[in-house]
């Protein structure tokens, strides 16, 4: 264990930044994401959540893929380049550092995805335990300890202090430097942390039925249609989700060429997965029934029961009105 | 588009049909000279131009966009340019609010027979634009490359 | 007023006069509301409180074209998308009854989060004091620092052109709509581009703005739709952040009402309804004072004009020294 002044973690990060890009939760016309340090901006470990996840880091909204250069009748194809560049994300809670297990599951298996696999590689994630969780965190459902969050470093605040502890090579590199402290100093901090999320208010959600055996079961349920039917059909849930991991590939006419690039989709778009014949979502019931089977059901019925949601609690404070995937579990889970 | 160039500003020019196009062709035929940067779209009437266009036409890389209508009260449809003038109005405050220089969009009223005013308004228009140089407000990066 | 309100609509629905009442159910927590459909089975669930900001008047177009008619509650703000609503022919009036509820302002829970509150577990209302209770002990906040930006610019406690009222309403208004419109507009262009791009650079182009808003009601969105040659799912470039905005605000230049919504609903707490207030400021003041939606019927100022209307290098004139 390693420790560290807050007052000095400006200065720790002046030291990453020198030799890497530093991303950590940053306020920006008053919302707290995350963005590139600098010193002159205002990080802000005091907020739970960012509002969009970390995902970003590693799959972000927009990516160049490739680009076709025209002129006359020559044809020029230029691939973007993966990222080569060593980076640090500074700040992770434990549930969106789970989410990286998740996206791995997807990207990281064959095919592997070039672009996620190099900003896997080049980054270091450093994870932050969750002082004073929110009424709409739920990460103990899915097995995640909001005291014990993972990460190549994990680390605590306890009062004036910075409790850093290095999981794996990657992050021993990054805090060597830092002063030594006792093994044991961040535990009152973690049985506080324990304490609290025991009493939050969807600490025990029953997640029975939902698997691969009531796969049709789930899906036939008559309690979709008016589930979804408030639902806009925005993509606010999507968006701020740390596991939506849904994209699309498109191509921008420049005039002089063509920019292939991809962006995150929505499954609550009316054109996702839009083909020649039309899309077989038609209307909001069935793109409402996606998002949540694909997250409770779908995946997990893949990838050895894990739930695709980690309970960040993100769609539960930003969706406009009011809907939720702990809202699905209670009407369509155990406690039905 | 090389940066080493000397830069000359792209101006796209829309034109309704039955004054101000008109007006450009007694401009060429009168053999009046105005600069070769004008691109010169034609629209049929000068209430067709969807603020979209204007939108488009700096994503594609114009530095200026004017708009050229029938005198009101001349509209061939009686009443566009009516509506066109409002329309405009909006959109430039728009533009405006949102920090980007006002030169860059004018309207101006130019009739079959006004070759000369034709001539001098884009002369003027290439002026004010080359003053306010390039258009990096309103710009698309990847129409640039 | 939440008793009278289901005691009146069951009276409605029983006596004939309706089918079904379009209201607020709550959600997962004390705060949260949904709006939601109900019938005289199920009508006790209505809730109206002190959260239900949202503005339901837009599920009435998905509801026209079923048999019946359809009470809605509106508050005095909501009613005015309404109007707008049957004046733009979404809405048919005629099978619609509109329930005006009284409302003393609405209150905006991500506020009390920016304030820096965590963990809010309940919120009590005593005169203009709330006690907001949480994991971490209690906090008393003013009632008005709470409400939502809308109600700060609050359309007056008169409901427009509804069939009956209930309950009395409060005007919330904390100064001049349009004060902070003239303050972008009396910074330099630089300053201005600087503070939109600040915010529009946070827009994850999720459409909820587009998708909340009563005057959006189009069937097929220009951004959705391939052959626009704009349509796009996030906004690759700074351009297209831009863009998707102005297109947006100047779409509904002139049948917005102004109710906000836009702003309630954006996730990264853009204020989208300084781009719409904008407009209506620059229609007030141009083409004389009006407001979408205070009737049903009305002709919006851009499908309208007079001979003498000022040319469009009029912007270039106003503004003073900054032009």
């Amino acid at each position: 264990m390693k420790k560290l002044s807050l007052n000095a973690l400006n200065r720790f990060f002046g030291e990453i930044a020198e030799k890497q890009t530093l991303i950590a939760p940053i306020e920006r016309a008053g919302q707290v994401d995350f963005g590139v340090w600098s010193e002159s901006e205002t990080v802000r470990l005091d907020v739970l959540k960012t509002v969009k996840s970390a995902k970003g880091a590693f799959f972000p909204q927009v990516e160049d893929m490739v680009r076709f250069h025209m002129q006359g009748k020559n044809i020029e194809i230029n691939p973007s380049e993966v990222m080569n560049e060593d980076f640090v994300i500074f700040g992770v809670r434990a549930c969106d550092a789970r989410s990286f297990d998740l996206l791995d599951r997807v990207f990281l298996s064959d095919p592997v995805d070039p672009f996620y696999a190099a900003r896997r590689a080049h980054g270091t994630v450093v994870t932050l335990a969750c002082n004073e969780p929110e009424e709409t965190c739920f990460c103990s459902n899915f097995g995640i300890d909001a005291a014990e969050p993972a990460g190549d470093v994990s680390a605590w605040i306890v009062g004036e202090e910075l409790y850093l502890r290095a999981n794996t090579e990657k992050g021993e590199t990054l805090i060597k430097d830092l002063e030594d402290a006792a093994e044991d100093a961040a535990e009152e901090t973690k049985k506080a942390i324990r304490a609290v999320t025991e009493q939050l208010p969807f600490a025990s959600l029953n997640l029975e039925g939902f698997d691969g055996e009531h796969l049709m079961e789930k899906f036939n349920d008559p309690a979709w249609a008016e589930l979804s039917r408030a639902c806009l059909g925005c993509g606010t849930c999507t968006f701020v989700c740390p596991t939506c991991q849904c994209y699309d590939v498109r191509d921008f006419d420049s005039g002089n060429g063509i920019q292939r690039y991809r962006c995150w989709d929505s499954c609550m778009f009316s054109d996702f997965t839009l083909m020649a014949h039309g899309t077989n979502r038609p209307t909001q019931v069935e793109r409402f029934r996606q998002r949540f089977m694909h997250k409770l059901v779908y995946f997990p019925s893949n990838n050895d029961g894990l739930y695709s949601c980690v309970g960040c609690g993100r769609c539960l404070s930003k969706c406009p009105q009011g809907l939720n995937i702990v809202k699905v579990i209670k009407a369509l889970g155990g406690d039905k | 588009m090389s940066v080493n160039q000397e830069w000359t500003p792209n101006i796209v020019a829309f034109c309704c049909n039955w004054c101000s196009y008109a007006g450009a062709d007694l401009a060429g035929s009168g053999r009046m000279n105005y600069p070769a940067n004008v691109k010169i779209i034609r629209i049929p009437c000068s209430c067709r131009l969807n603020p979209l266009f204007v939108l488009r036409a700096f994503q594609r890389g114009a530095d200026g966009v004017i708009l050229c209508g029938c005198h009101p009260g001349d509209c061939h449809y009686s009443t566009g340019n009516y509506y066109a003038r409002r329309r405009m109005t909006m959109l430039f405050s728009m533009l405006d609010y949102l920090g980007i220089e006002r030169g860059r969009t004018r309207v101006e009223w130019v009739s079959a027979a006004e070759g000369a005013k034709f001539a001098a308004t884009m002369n003027d228009f290439v002026k004010t634009i080359t003053d306010l140089g390039e258009n990096k407000k309103l710009e698309d990066l990847r129409c640039k490359k | 007023m939440q008793e009278m309100i289901k005691e009146r609509v069951l009276t409605l629905i029983n006596e004939g006069a309706a089918d079904r009442v379009l209201a607020w159910e709550t959600g997962e927590f004390f705060y949260d509301r949904t709006p939601k459909f109900f019938d005289k089975n199920n009508v006790n669930d209505l809730k109206y409180d002190s959260f239900c900001g949202a503005n339901v008047t837009k599920y009435l177009i998905a509801e026209m074209p079923k048999e019946g008619k359809t009470i809605v509650l509106v508050k005095p703000c909501d009613s005015y998308s309404l109007n707008q609503l049957c004046t733009e022919h979404r809405v048919n009036r005629e099978k619609v009854y509109a329930l005006g509820v009284g409302c003393r302002g609405k209150i905006d829970v991500e506020k009390l989060r920016t304030m820096g509150i965590k963990g809010i577990t309940a919120i009590t209302e005593e005169g203009d004091t709330l006690t907001v209770s949480t994991l971490y002990g209690e906090k008393k906040v003013a009632r008005k620092d709470a409400l939502l930006d809308k109600c700060l610019c609050c359309k007056g406690k008169e409901h427009k052109g509804v069939d009956e009222v209930i309950g009395d309403s409060e005007e919330t208004s904390v100064g001049d709509k349009f004060e902070m419109v003239a303050k972008l507009e009396a910074m330099t262009p630089d300053e201005r581009f600087e503070f939109w791009r600040g915010e529009l650079s946070k827009c994850i182009r999720c459409n909820a703005c587009r998708n909340v808003c009563p005057a959006c009601s189009c069937i097929k969105c220009v951004f959705d739709n391939p052959k626009s040659g704009v349509d796009n799912k996030a906004a690759a470039d700074d351009f297209e952040e831009n863009m998707f905005h102005i297109i947006r605000a100047y779409h509904v230049a002139g049948r917005c009402t102004d109710c906000g919504e836009c702003s309630r609903v954006c996730p990264q707490g853009i204020p989208l309804h300084l781009l719409n207030r904008k407009m209506i400021k620059d229609i007030n003041e141009l083409y004389g004072d009006y407001q979408a939606g205070a009737e049903i019927g009305q002709r919006h100022p851009l499908t309208d004009y007079t001979l003498s209307d000022d040319e469009p290098s009029v912007v270039h004139e106003r503004g003073g020294a900054n032009a």
